[in-house]
C-alpha cells in the first residue's frame, strides 16, 4: 500500500484536498539511545498533480511533524484524477492517485 | 571585492540561474539546502525569493494555537485572498527556521496547513508572496514541550 493517503472532496468549483504521508521525518538532532545520532531522514519535496498538470508543490525541512499532514485547495471538478508523490533525501519516492469526489 | 560581496554576486547569478531554470516548468517549489539550513528567518527568504523585505498584512491569515502542549505536533495555516505566486512558513526559534515553501500556480487557492514541529516557545510567521512582494503574519506560540528531538 502506499504511504499516502489523499482525500480530495469538490464543493463549489473547489477542491479541498488532505494528505496524509507516512514517513518518519527525522531530524538529525534526535539520538538512539547508545547516544549516537540518527541520521536526518525527512521528506523534501512533495508535488501534486492533477491530470498530469502541477497544481501544488511544496518543499519541507525537518521541522514538519513525523507522519506529515498536508492540506490545500484548487479549483476543480469531480471525476478528475489527483497524484500526489513525495521525495525525500535519500532519494526514495512514493506516490498515489485518487479521484476527486 | 571582499569575500561578502563575491558571495552576494554569486548568489544573485545562481538566483538568475534559478529563475531560467526554473519558469517554463511552472516555477515548481524544490527543496534547497541553502535556504533550509539557513539559520536565520531573513537568511531563509533571502535564498528562496530573493529578497527579505517584507510587510506584515492582514490579508495573511495565519492560524496557529495560542499554546502548543506538544511541539512536535504543532498545526498551522496560512491562508491568504491575496493572488498568492508562493508561501512560507517561518518558525523563528527553530535551528533553521524555514518549515515549509509551497508555490501556489494560477487557480490553486492561497492556503496550505500542515503539523511543525517546534523546539521552543517562538514566533510562528507566515510569508505570502504576491505581485513580487513579500507579506507577513506572525503569531507567537508557547510551547510546553518541544518537539526537535533531544
Amino acid at each position: 500500500m502506499s504511504s499516502i493517503r489523499i482525500k480530495a472532496k469538490e464543493r463549489k468549483g473547489e477542491v479541498d484536498v488532505k494528505c496524509l504521508m507516512k514517513h518518519d521525518m527525522e531530524t538529525g538532532l534526535r539520538k538512539d539511545k547508545s547516544g549516537k545520532k540518527i541520521p536526518e531522514h525527512w521528506i523534501q519535496d512533495v508535488t501534486a498533480e492533477l491530470n498530469g498538470k502541477a497544481v501544488f508543490s511544496c518543499a519541507f525541512n525537518t521541522s514538519i511533524s513525523k507522519d506529515p499532514y498536508l492540506a490545500f485547495a484548487f479549483s476543480g471538478k469531480k471525476g478528475d484524477t489527483l497524484k500526489v508523490s513525495w521525495k525525500d533525501n535519500t532519494g526514495a519516492t512514493d506516490s498515489a492517485e485518487t479521484q476527486i469526489k | 571585492m571582499d569575500r561578502r560581496s563575491v558571495l552576494k554576486v554569486a548568489g544573485v547569478v545562481s538566483a538568475a540561474a534559478t529563475a531560467l531554470v526554473a519558469m517554463p516548468r511552472l516555477a515548481m517549489a524544490a527543496y534547497t539546502e541553502k535556504a533550509f539550513k539557513a539559520k536565520g528567518g531573513a537568511d531563509a527568504l533571502q535564498n528562496v525569493y530573493g529578497a527579505n523585505a517584507t510587510t506584515p498584512s492582514d490579508q495573511v491569515k495565519l492560524k496557529a494555537p495560542d499554546i502548543a502542549e506538544n511541539g512536535a505536533v504543532v498545526p498551522v495555516e496560512v491562508e491568504t485572498d491575496m493572488q498568492a505566486e508562493s508561501i512560507a512558513i517561518l518558525i523563528d526559534g527553530n535551528p533553521s527556521p524555514l518549515a515549509l515553501t509551497a508555490d501556489i500556480p494560477a487557480g490553486t487557492k492561497g492556503l496550505v496547513k500542515t503539523r511543525c514541529r517546534m523546539g521552543k516557545t517562538t514566533n510562528v510567521t507566515a510569508v505570502v508572496k504576491s505581485g513580487g512582494k513579500l507579506y507577513t503574519a506572525s503569531k507567537e506560540v508557547k510551547v510546553t514541550i518541544g518537539g526537535c528531538g533531544g
